[in-house]
């Protein structure tokens, strides 16, 4: 099959293969050791202690033990970093709990400043997870088609071209892309969300109610979830690559040797292998788009209800209610308090979804993310 | 359509190389099938657009790409078999979905470039937007320009030096439940929000301490932004760095700090600035902490540790009206271009410039 000339390993390879002194044999898994590996070969005995300059005496001790200290240090303090910013939301959040009028898990409105002050984020939490599944359902196959693509379709001299590229359109900031979103893709998209409430109105979510022409469509959580969608890609697309990169290389020729088409090798060896890598890539991903905060303020009109119509205006996230109400707070604690609770509710979230992916990805040591 | 699948066995196309025609490999669609649907799919699709009278030439796209791919999974259905129409339909997703990344890229940067470009002359470098009220041109971005260099300057002293020295612990000496701890929490970091970022350093900073807004607060948050993008790339490189440089030198007798600070960060250098540059151009287009900590003032404020300063994207938020949620007109709109432009130009750079100097410096071993 001429698709085999693909899988001829480079020299650089077989050097590989050499070096983990496997003759003859691909390298299964991890070709970068990780971090241990790298550490207790790194000069140190098995037991990991006598290198450490145990030959030269104290005053060696001395600065081996400040270089570490700084070192462990810079470590602590991200640690510190991190519990500060619990500990500091959740402080400074605690008059949105005490001072609210309405329930905060599910009141819709946002009215901080009335007296007395009333709002929840049952709108807001509606609307950022509304966004980031679209956001996810668009993305994450064609991020996943990205990374096929780079690792099994392109030539390997133009796949790392290819994968810079992509990775160039996570550079772009979000300011840009909301800009974009803005004044480019809503004008040019009037028509297609038109069309989907036109012909696909049947299914409630696609329908839209009010506009009846295409110029009153616009502003909407469909067009946050394609903006999302597009910001998402990179990541999700690069960890994706990652495992496919790391696919054993005996699976995939089994294939091959069953006579397999290049989509059944994908859908056998591929995609099995990649499941739980592709699963966390795409909690990184969701990740990213609850967070994101500049774009999603410029293509969203703000509403504070919850509406299952993603094709009609309106729409809130947490991140996009504190970057847009902050102005209008006016230094009124109670605002100021109810966007820091915002804040601490996105905070959450994001935890619990990054830790997940994490915790997913750290299961499957085979490849470092 | 069914003479393709007669025409096989005599070699189609001509020039194509001899096709093994033995009954042991099925019959296979010729080589320019891909091309041949392509422009049939295209070509119905142009030709339903006069018909039907469709406005947009959108449609007219995706009906044609739409029909191609029927068109091809079907002409390979009839002649190659359902095997190969699966596979054939699936390449042709790959396929498409990475023209679905290449294409937003093209479209926004090309728009961007589009939309700034006019506005870029010396003045609009050379000005701050002091006195330039909504109604009128001109002003421009050196106040703004500078004080991004500023902040981010700023936050790159804090981060970096964080960074790689964490970097350094988890290569070096990590091990045990500390150096997994800080393994995990640097990849969680990675995952914050950047305004809640800037929630926190608001609520420590300008709530606990009572202060206004000021440059180096957004510096703070850009920093906390920057830490783990800079562990996670300098970690790689110092990974790279082959352990027999490590041993020859602990065999030498050199203590490990100075193996480390002699030997593996020479050797990582260059890949260590590639991430560094990598983490700045991160952080350099983060909007949302600096809407909450450092302001916007139309005057020139080179002076991060007190007032208000200009920054390139709260510039852009200023002039499309949602600072001070007024609404935008041609003016102000065509300024926040040129300082969009101008920030992605920065970010790009650094982006290229760091692939560049990776390209060119890198580690020989691997």
């Amino acid at each position: 099959m001429a698709e085999m000339t693909e899988h001829d390993p480079t020299n650089d390879e077989r050097f590989q293969v050499a070096a983990q002194g496997v003759p003859g044999a691909m390298p299964v898994g991890t070709i970068v050791p990780d971090a241990g590996d790298v550490v207790s070969s790194g000069g140190l005995t098995p037991d990991g202690r006598k290198a450490e300059g145990g030959i030269s005496g104290n005053s060696v001790r001395i600065g081996d033990r400040i270089f570490k200290g700084l070192a462990a240090g810079s470590g602590g303090i991200l640690l510190v970093v991190m519990a500060a910013i619990a500990i500091f939301l959740i402080w400074k959040a605690i008059p949105a709990f005490t001072d609210n009028s309405g329930n905060i898990f599910t009141t819709q409105s946002w009215n901080p400043q009335a007296t007395p002050p009333f709002f929840g984020m049952a709108a807001v939490f509606f609307g950022t997870v509304m966004s980031s599944f679209i956001a996810l359902v668009i993305g994450v196959p064609i991020a996943i088609g990205i990374a096929l693509f780079i690792s099994n379709y392109a030539k390997r001299r133009a796949a790392t071209t290819l994968g810079a590229i992509v990775d160039l359109l996570a550079a772009v900031p979000s300011l840009v892309f909301g800009m974009w979103g803005l004044y480019f893709l809503i004008p040019n998209t009037q028509g297609f969300q038109q069309w989907l409430s036109v012909y696909f109105g049947w299914i409630p979510i696609f329908n839209n109610q009010t506009a009846t022409t295409a110029s009153q469509f616009g502003k909407s959580l469909l067009i946050a979830g394609i903006v999302l969608a597009i910001m998402i890609i990179p990541i999700v697309s690069a960890v994706c690559r990652e495992v496919f990169l790391q696919v054993p290389r005996e699976t995939i020729d089994a294939a091959w040797a069953l006579g397999a088409t290049k989509w059944e090798m994908i859908r056998t060896a591929v995609l099995p292998f990649g499941r739980a890598g592709i699963i966390s890539a795409a909690m990184l991903g969701l990740g990213r788009a609850l967070g994101e905060t500049i774009a999603v303020a410029l293509v969203l009109n703000s509403g504070f209800v919850i509406n299952w119509h993603i094709t009609e205006p309106g729409g809130d996230t947490f991140a996009s209610t504190i970057a847009l109400k902050f102005g209008e707070s006016g230094g009124n604690p109670v605002a100021i308090a109810a966007l820091i609770a915002a804040g601490l509710f996105l905070f959450v979230i994001t935890l619990v979804v990054n830790s997940i992916a994490r915790v997913v990805i750290a299961r499957r040591k085979d490849f470092t993310a | 359509m069914s003479t393709a699948s007669s025409a096989l066995s005599t070699a189609p196309g001509g020039t194509a190389p001899p096709r093994v025609t033995s009954d042991l490999v099925g019959a296979r669609l010729p080589k320019w099938a891909v091309y041949g649907s392509a422009v049939i799919g295209w070509a119905v699709a142009v030709g339903l657009k006069f018909l039907l009278d469709w406005t947009g030439w959108y449609t007219t796209f995706f009906t044609g790409a739409l029909l191609f791919v029927i068109t091809l999974t079907a002409w390979s259905f009839s002649v190659e078999g359902r095997r190969r129409a699966k596979d054939r339909f699936a390449s042709t997703l790959i396929y498409t979905s990475f023209v679905c990344a290449i294409v937003p890229l093209v479209l926004i940067l090309s728009y961007i470039a589009v939309k700034g470009l006019p506005l870029f002359s010396p003045d609009f470098f050379l000005r701050s937007m002091n006195g330039v009220t909504s109604r009128e041109e001109g002003g421009g971005i050196y106040a703004a320009l500078i004080g991004t260099l500023i902040i981010v300057g700023i936050a790159t002293v804090i981060a970096l030096p964080i960074g790689i020295f964490t970097a350094i612990y988890l290569v070096e000496y990590g091990r045990g439940k500390f150096a997994r701890t800080v393994t995990f929490f640097v990849d969680v970091m990675t995952g914050v929000p950047s305004i809640v970022a800037g929630l926190f350093v608001y609520t420590f900073l300008l709530l606990g301490f009572g202060m206004r807004p000021f440059g180096a607060a957004g510096a703070i948050a850009l920093a906390i932004l920057m830490v783990p993008v800079s562990v996670r790339a300098s970690e790689e490189m110092l990974k790279l760095v082959p352990r027999d440089l490590r041993e020859a030198s602990y065999a030498l007798g050199v203590p490990k700090w100075r193996t480390i600070l002699k030997v593996v960060l020479p050797t990582a250098m260059s890949g260590l600035i590639t991430a560094s540059l990598l983490a700045v151009a991160r952080v350099a287009g983060e909007t949302a902490p600096l809407i909450l900590l450092v302001g916007y003032t139309a005057r020139i404020n080179f002076n991060p540790f007190s007032g208000d300063m200009a920054t390139l994207p709260m510039m852009v938020w200023d002039q499309l009206g949602k600072r001070s949620g007024t609404t935008s007109n041609d003016f102000t709109e065509a300024r926040a271009w040129g300082a969009a432009l101008t920030l992605v130009l920065l970010v790009l750079i650094l982006n290229v410039g760091a692939r560049l100097l990776a390209k060119l410096f890198q580690p020989k071993a691997r």
